[in-house]
């Protein structure tokens, strides 16, 4: 699932830099040709409405598999303000500590809160604007057709910068990495592996 | 379950802690290495010189499909947002696919509106007789596939008036046109009987300038901006696909909004 959303994210987000040069949001900012994805804008939009299916259907079974079996409650929540402050305090210390991957620390999971929030945006800000006279009230909703473009922009670049620290990490940790190709750790029951968070 | 590649005799376990730090050592720089050059090889499609042919085909595929489902979300009766007449763009932004410097205008007087393929009517139309059909105004956004919008305010016939009145088979799949400037374009029959889509023949209440289609221009509400053929010399109710000018370089047919 992870790597399926990974590839679709890229196909995502390369495709859309090369929709987006033809009236750019940003006076001036242009992305180069290397990062496109499409020689112009007719296959970067065949790239961008064939991933999104991908991207679409794909998070739409992983936010259903993460409610129905409970795992964004267990490891997404409950997040403390305290404990945010907290990890990047520890993070300045380099006190951080990653021997059970199977825990995050609060930061990350207010990140991954964050981008699945940003994936879900996406989404809805896409349908608006490849849809903005059936989907109107959307539109309206979102505050017209061209902020809505720029809400899609942002919410690209939420999950670029969410993306850059995401795998400059796993890189820096490479048991992730092993895990995630490999399935993961063999956890222990549920009982003893959330950190004194009960589990319901 | 056991794995199968799994040998039978483990080998000790000392061994392997006595490595350790150097097994740990060429993982993670295998790992990085290798991250960073899979990294490379998914940027690389960015290039995208030359896209191989299936991935091409599929392409297509997808886009032909998505045309389909375009067509499913299309509802007929759902009108797109009007606006006050005092926020229509004066003049109107141009756009074709060379530059405005290099319209040809057309000559209202001798003009004449070709008719052709499922209608019972095939006499040609001169401006008047275009003119003498019940006319209908909206404000509305024009928005283009490259993202930019403007508010404009048009006048004309409603396709549906004009397709009823030369006895056009409405059960036919496509409505198609020719252009003086050579710009191909068809939409399907659902759109061409929206109440929002019209033969214009002004802009904010005045006779239509030679840059955005003298005598006479399709303007759909419901469609994106290139769907909208200026200069239109010709109409045509098929059953058989005629494409479009940007559609058979890639842009997608629907292309509903």
């Amino acid at each position: 699932m992870h790597w399926i959303n990974a590839a679709a994210m890229l196909v995502m987000i390369t495709s859309g830099w090369g929709i987006y040069d033809d009236d750019v949001i940003i006076r001036g900012f242009h992305f180069s040709h290397f990062w496109r994805l499409g020689d112009w804008a007719a296959p970067s939009l065949q790239w961008h409405f064939a991933g999104m299916w991908f991207l679409a259907i794909n998070g739409l079974i992983y936010l259903i598999y993460g409610f129905v079996s409970g795992r964004f409650r267990e490891r997404l929540l409950p997040i403390r303000p305290a404990d945010v402050v907290q990890t990047v305090v520890d993070t300045l210390h380099f006190k951080i500590a990653h021997e059970d991957i199977t825990v995050y620390n609060a930061v990350q999971k207010l990140l991954y809160i964050v981008v699945i929030f940003a994936g879900i945006a996406q989404v809805v800000t896409g349908l608006a604007i490849w849809k903005p006279v059936q989907f109107s009230g959307l539109v309206s909703l979102l505050g017209g057709f061209q902020t809505a473009r720029v809400l899609h922009f942002t919410g690209m670049a939420v999950i670029v910068g969410f993306l850059i620290v995401h795998v400059a990490l796993a890189l820096l940790v490479p048991k992730t990495i092993w895990a995630m190709l490999a399935g993961g750790p063999q956890l222990k029951p549920r009982s003893g592996r959330v950190e004194g968070n009960p589990v319901t | 379950m056991r794995s199968p590649f799994r040998p039978h005799d483990v080998p000790d376990e000392s061994i392997l802690d006595d490595h350790r730090p150097l097994l740990r050592s060429l993982e993670r720089r295998g790992l990085i290495r290798g991250g960073l050059s899979l990294g490379a090889l998914v940027m690389l499609t960015g290039c995208d010189v030359k896209r191989p042919e299936s991935v091409e085909a599929a392409l297509l595929a997808i886009s032909r499909f998505n045309d389909k489902v375009q067509a499913l979300l299309f509802d007929p009766n759902k009108l797109a947002p009007t606006y006050p007449a005092s926020m229509i763009l004066r003049p109107p932004k141009f756009n074709a696919y060379y530059d405005v410097m290099d319209v040809k205008p057309v000559n209202g007087a001798t003009w004449r509106l070709e008719v052709s393929g499922l209608v019972a009517d095939k006499r040609p139309w001169t401006l008047q007789d275009l003119e003498a059909l019940p006319q209908r105004s909206m404000v509305i956004k024009h928005i283009c596939v490259e993202g930019w919008s403007y508010i404009g305010g048009w006048t004309g016939v409603p396709l549906r008036t004009f397709l009823t009145r030369v006895g056009a088979d409405l059960r036919a799949r496509y409505v198609a046109f020719k252009t003086a400037d050579d710009y191909p374009s068809s939409i399907d029959m659902a759109s061409a009987l929206h109440p929002q889509t019209l033969l214009a023949t002004q802009y904010g209440g005045e006779t239509l300038a030679d840059p955005f289609g003298y005598p006479v221009r399709l303007r759909t509400a419901v469609k994106l901006g290139y769907k909208n053929p200026k200069w239109i010399t010709a109409v045509e109710v098929t059953n058989i696909y005629p494409g479009g000018y940007w559609e058979s370089r890639g842009f997608s047919w629907f292309a509903g909004i």
